[in-house]
């Protein structure tokens, strides 16, 4: 139980600390929005156009954000070493990281809501009737994504190069993911539009084994 | 000294024995022609990337769980060997792809996920030259193996499930293969085997030199 109220204290914190700012949603929004703008120049995006091209382009903006928005993450509790003091204040180490993904999940659940319509405009895509469908696949797609992404920020953390090192550890990670969720949304996006539960079984399968390993492994990580 | 020369020549001796095989004693496959010879050495290479990759991961364990360096110097030996091996995968794959397929390269699943696979060890190999404290090295290596280790399947089945066209595993099928060339086979996966455990072991030495010299510096340092 200690584990879950950890958690809640911990996410508490990294929520409060972010929207007194702002800072990561506002950069990682206009991040995302550039790219999906800059992506319709390299095609032309009619309809049909964008149901190939789109869920693809779709992702990999999620991926290139993610890696970025990732980064400050562990970087920042290195400032005043307020790591340590998070590890001593919690039972489970594990605490620290789930705090650190749920909020990160929520950050870009977050960000990705605010840009679809954005994407459902500039691409002639029709969003609102698979909303529910969609949002699922965003769901699941971004939990991967923050487990992944949350843990590799506190190794990247503890190098040199790190703003390069941690897309550089994620991207070739995330390879799964990308094929998953671009499969499950184009499905989705298509004109006969249809859930794939397969897919939708494989973003699960993602989450489980990498939150297990961080579960059993994480703690390592958090050493002095 | 003797027996780490003795085993160089029986590996070499081995690896001369796999190209006459190759070369000489298989027949000429029927479709494909000469080019398909390069099989012998393309398919036996990627299984033993596979298990330097195996091995890789077993060093990233120990050392998570038992903390000496050696487990760490195991893993690192055995993915660049294992690295080593996936890039002959990778450069002999199109040379026998452009006869037989018309193409270099088709994105076809097992092309995929190798180099989903040497990307990844990639990292984790640059991801070891960006970090200075040599425990902190190897404790957050050995993380990023064991996270990478468990992606290998997912990306196998992600790829597997989204396209495949690569000629299916005949090798442990009954009949699929001329015996010759089952044999020929597997004397090369073997010999191949036999060198990446030297190499590894070579590999090994090296970091534990670099490994105590490093300990002796220090200790020069404090003193």
């Amino acid at each position: 139980m200690s584990l879950l109220s950890n958690t809640a204290v911990l996410l508490g914190k990294e929520l409060r600390t972010e929207f007194r700012s702002r800072e990561l949603l506002t950069t990682t929004i206009v991040f995302i929005l550039m790219i999906v703008v800059l992506f319709s120049f390299t095609f032309d995006p009619t309809a049909d156009e964008s149901r190939r091209f789109g869920p693809g382009l779709l992702w990999m903006a999620f991926l290139f954000a993610a890696s970025l928005m990732l980064q400050p993450c562990f970087l920042r509790e290195q400032t005043n070493d307020t790591l340590s003091a998070l590890r001593l204040s919690v039972s489970d180490p594990f605490a620290i990281f789930l705090a650190k993904l749920c909020a990160n999940t929520l950050f870009l659940a977050l960000t990705e809501l605010l840009l679809l319509p954005v994407f459902g405009v500039l691409y002639n895509v029709p969003l609102l009737p698979v909303l529910p469908q969609l949002a699922l696949v965003l769901l699941l797609g971004s939990l991967g994504l923050s487990v992944t992404g949350t843990t590799l920020s506190a190794i990247s953390a503890q190098a040199r190069m790190r703003e390069l090192l941690l897309p550089l550890l994620l991207l070739p990670l995330l390879a799964p993911l990308l094929i998953a969720s671009t499969e499950a949304t184009a499905a989705l996006l298509d004109r006969n539009p249809t859930l794939r539960w397969d897919w939708l079984a494989f973003l699960i399968a993602f989450d489980v084994v990498f939150l297990t390993a961080v579960w059993l492994f994480g703690e390592y990580l958090l050493e002095e | 000294m003797a027996i780490r020369s003795l085993s160089a020549v029986v590996v070499i001796l081995l690896l001369a024995a796999s190209a006459y095989g190759a070369f000489f004693l298989v027949p000429t496959e029927a479709t494909m022609g000469i080019v398909q010879r390069i099989f012998y050495l393309h398919a036996p290479c990627g299984m033993t990337a596979l298990s330097a990759f195996l091995v890789c991961f077993i060093g990233n364990l120990g050392y998570l769980f038992k903390r000496q360096p050696k487990w760490d110097w195991l893993a690192v030996s055995s993915a660049e060997v294992g690295l080593a091996f996936c890039t002959v995968v990778l450069l002999t794959g199109p040379i026998w792809a452009k006869p037989a397929w018309g193409v270099y390269w088709a994105w076809d699943a097992r092309l995929t996920s190798t180099l989903v696979l040497w990307l990844l060890y990639l990292s984790y190999l640059i991801l070891r030259t960006l970090v200075e404290d040599l425990d902190r090295r190897a404790l957050i290596s050995s993380f990023y193996g064991v996270f990478i280790f468990l992606d290998v399947p997912l990306v196998y089945g992600s790829i597997w499930w989204w396209r495949t066209q690569h000629p299916q595993p005949v090798v442990f099928t009954s009949g699929g293969l001329d015996p010759t060339m089952r044999k020929v086979f597997y004397l090369s996966w073997f010999s191949l085997t036999a060198l990446m455990a030297l190499l590894i072991r070579q590999r090994y030495e090296l970091e534990q030199a670099r490994g105590e010299a490093e300990v002796l510096a220090r200790e020069l340092e404090a003193a």
